[in-house]
């Protein structure tokens, strides 16, 4: 399965795309399980893009356990989260969604 | 220090107004990203992991108080609370927004600071030993070079677009703090016989995929033909240099596919056609940015040593920190002091914004207003009265910044790794965070010595890994993260690249595997004053393989 994540152009926000706009989590994300739909999330990453709200546009490996994504790749996961030796900084110091 | 004149603050202020410009076009996307990439790069911002990453210049190393309050100021308002110290002697700052950069350089430049020529294919900071102008040994202080080299190399029109970055460092003792031999162009300022200024010039150096240690090509070049002998180096560079893979693009490459013999020839048939030109360094001009360096008066503090004496007998700690952190100065009254930012179980390099606003209280209150940055990731006082490094040495216990480690196994270079760069493949940051825990006894620390361990989170090489004398680096292997130990590495006068000693090592298995090292040169050491390099050098990597994998042999 993959997912789209690219970086938000004005912050550099890691961000991952969700229903139909680019989320600040990557919990949500629109999995793509068939060559269809990752051709359809490339596009909608190279589109937005090329509407300069995103850089570095990226489709990543994931697996989902019990609903919950995850990324296959430590660098993915440490995205998701923040850096691995400060709990205090990125998305994983941020209040969890009710 | 030196000081910006009229013609250099118009220089940043038109760059500032220019980059500004093009982030205000890239956000209104009326450029595209393919088109903005090389321009944010030549002003120092990459995109990493989490967000942008901002890259200031710090040249040659020297701040003063003001610029390093600047730069807790930038961490405040527009980053997370702290910065980065970097390998380049510069500072990185992780979080920043692409739309608070302009403000953030328009308020570097107000203290004569930027970001230009942090990254891309240029001529990069050069760096300079950091007890430059301090330090005993030294012939002359490096540092006005440096700042001639700089103002040469930026935005230098030839050499903006090379085919690879390019890196110099200089260094005025004949004992390497600087890692010349490291470096593209690696400087060694000395006198001749007649007591003139000169250099040794050696190129070729370099980390990355390729380490190679510099080759000497000059001993001695008159220090009035700096910039012509080093534009030939770089025509030739620039010329033949390759362009058609990155991984084979610096001058390393091209000196050591070139051989040593006819690189030199082709240098030396460039510099031909140059020497005595208009490069030549004028010796006023020569003079007046020598000027801009001069030591700070030292008033006579004769009382130092007594009172060293007695605040020895009042304090371990003091007393240990004064032995490993506390270096000679040229003047006996005076001394250089490292301020370790390798604290025990902390980030190689990091410093709050508040530790950064102390130190630099610091240093205008007992240091002359002036501060280092070292390549080994830790602040220095250049110039502080023996007398008064009790004051300073409670102040900065106070501030968390007291560690009495530097050279020691904890005092760790390391690369921000995989848990901010984009680039890397394995984390770099907790390996030596687990590696200075389990050393955590300065006393055992004590008892290791001199030990220099550095760590890359990618071939790379930022964390300087290949010159450790214990070297990590990570890698990806099959999803997962894998660190290779190198031995024998050393970034000094008698520099060489360490030697992979055997497989790598999982996340969960490398602080023991460099342990094991460890105790085994404890093992063999002939007595206490042998360093574990020493140690190294002379027994070779049989009993550390030995010691590290013979157990899976028999296993099998």
């Amino acid at each position: 399965m993959k997912i789209l994540t690219a970086n938000r152009l004005t912050d550099g926000e890691a961000v991952w795309y969700a229903g139909g706009a680019w989320a600040e989590t990557i919990d949500s994300s629109e999995l793509a399980a068939d060559k269809a739909a990752e051709e359809r999330l490339e596009a909608i990453g190279a589109a937005s893009l090329a509407a300069n709200e995103v850089v570095d546009v990226n489709l990543i490996d994931v697996d989902v356990v019990d609903g919950v994504i995850h990324p296959l790749r430590l660098r993915e996961r440490i995205r998701a989260a923040g850096p691995t030796n400060r709990n205090d900084l990125g998305k994983q110091a941020r209040p969890k969604a009710a | 220090m030196y000081r910006y004149d009229e013609f250099d603050h118009q220089f940043v202020q038109a760059r500032v107004a220019q980059f500004s410009d093009q982030v205000e076009r890239r956000l209104a996307g009326e450029i595209t990203e393919d088109q903005f990439r090389p321009l944010r790069l030549m002003n120092g911002v990459y995109l990493q992991l989490h967000a942008y990453m901002l890259r200031i210049a710090v040249p040659y190393g020297t701040l003063s108080s003001k610029q390093l309050r600047m730069l807790a100021h930038i961490a405040r308002k527009y980053d997370k609370g702290y910065g980065h110290f970097t390998t380049r002697q510069n500072i990185q700052f992780n979080w920043p927004a692409l739309s608070d950069i302009p403000a953030i350089l328009a308020d570097l430049a107000s203290v004569e600071m930027h970001a230009i020529q942090t990254s891309g294919n240029c001529i990069r900071n050069v760096t300079a030993d950091h007890f430059a102008g301090a330090a005993a040994d030294e012939a002359a202080d490096p540092r006005p070079y440096a700042e001639i080299l700089r103002q040469w190399s930026s935005v230098h029109p030839e050499f903006s677009y090379l085919p690879r970055k390019f890196k110099i460092a200089v260094t005025g003792a004949e004992r390497d703090r600087a890692a010349i031999q490291t470096h593209d162009i690696g400087l060694h300022l000395k006198k001749n016989a007649a007591g003139e200024l000169g250099f040794a010039v050696y190129v070729g150096g370099g980390q990355g995929r390729t380490p190679l240690v510099a080759k000497k090509i000059r001993d001695f070049l008159p220090e009035e033909h700096l910039l012509s002998y080093c534009t030939a180096i770089l025509r030739v560079y620039n010329l033949y240099g390759r362009r058609d893979n990155k991984y084979k693009a610096r001058i390393k490459i091209l000196v050591h596919e070139t051989g040593v013999e006819e690189f030199t020839r082709q240098v030396e048939a460039e510099w031909a056609e140059l020497k005595d030109g208009e490069l030549t360094l004028p010796e006023a001009d020569i003079k007046a940015i020598d000027a801009y360096f001069a030591p700070p008066v030292l008033p006579a503090r004769p009382e130092g040593d007594e009172a060293i004496k007695l605040a020895r007998l009042d304090s371990r700690s003091f007393s240990e920190w004064l032995d490993q952190n506390v270096v000679t100065h040229r003047n006996p009254d005076y001394a250089a002091v490292t301020i370790s930012l390798k604290g025990i179980g902390e980030v190689p390099g990091d410093a709050s914004d508040s530790q950064m606003d102390a130190v630099a209280d610091l240093a205008e209150k007992y240091a002359f207003d002036e501060l280092r940055v070292s390549h080994e990731q830790n602040l220095i006082l250049p110039h502080v009265a023996r007398a008064d490094l009790k004051a300073i040495y409670d102040r900065l216990a106070e501030i968390g910044l007291a560690t009495a480690n530097s050279d020691l196994i904890s005092d760790i270079i390391a690369c921000p790794g995989l848990d901010y760069c984009a680039l890397a493949n394995a984390r770099s940051i907790i390996v030596a965070q687990n590696i200075s825990k389990r050393f955590a006894s300065l006393e055992r620390q004590r008892d290791i010595g001199e030990l220099k361990l550095k760590i890359s989170g990618c071939i790379n090489a930022c964390g300087h890994h290949h010159v450790g004398h214990i070297g990590i680096l990570g890698v990806e292997k099959k999803g997962a993260e894998l660190y290779q130990v190198t031995l024998g590495g050393s970034a000094d006068e008698h520099t060489s690249v360490g030697e992979i000693i055997g497989r790598g090592f999982g996340p969960d298995e490398i602080t023991d595997a460099i342990e094991t090292v460890v105790e085994t040169y404890l093992a063999i050491r002939l007595d206490r004053s042998e360093k574990f390099l020493d140690a190294y050098r002379r027994v070779g990597p049989a009993p550390f393989k030995e010691a590290l994998y013979a157990g899976e042999a028999k296993a099998a």
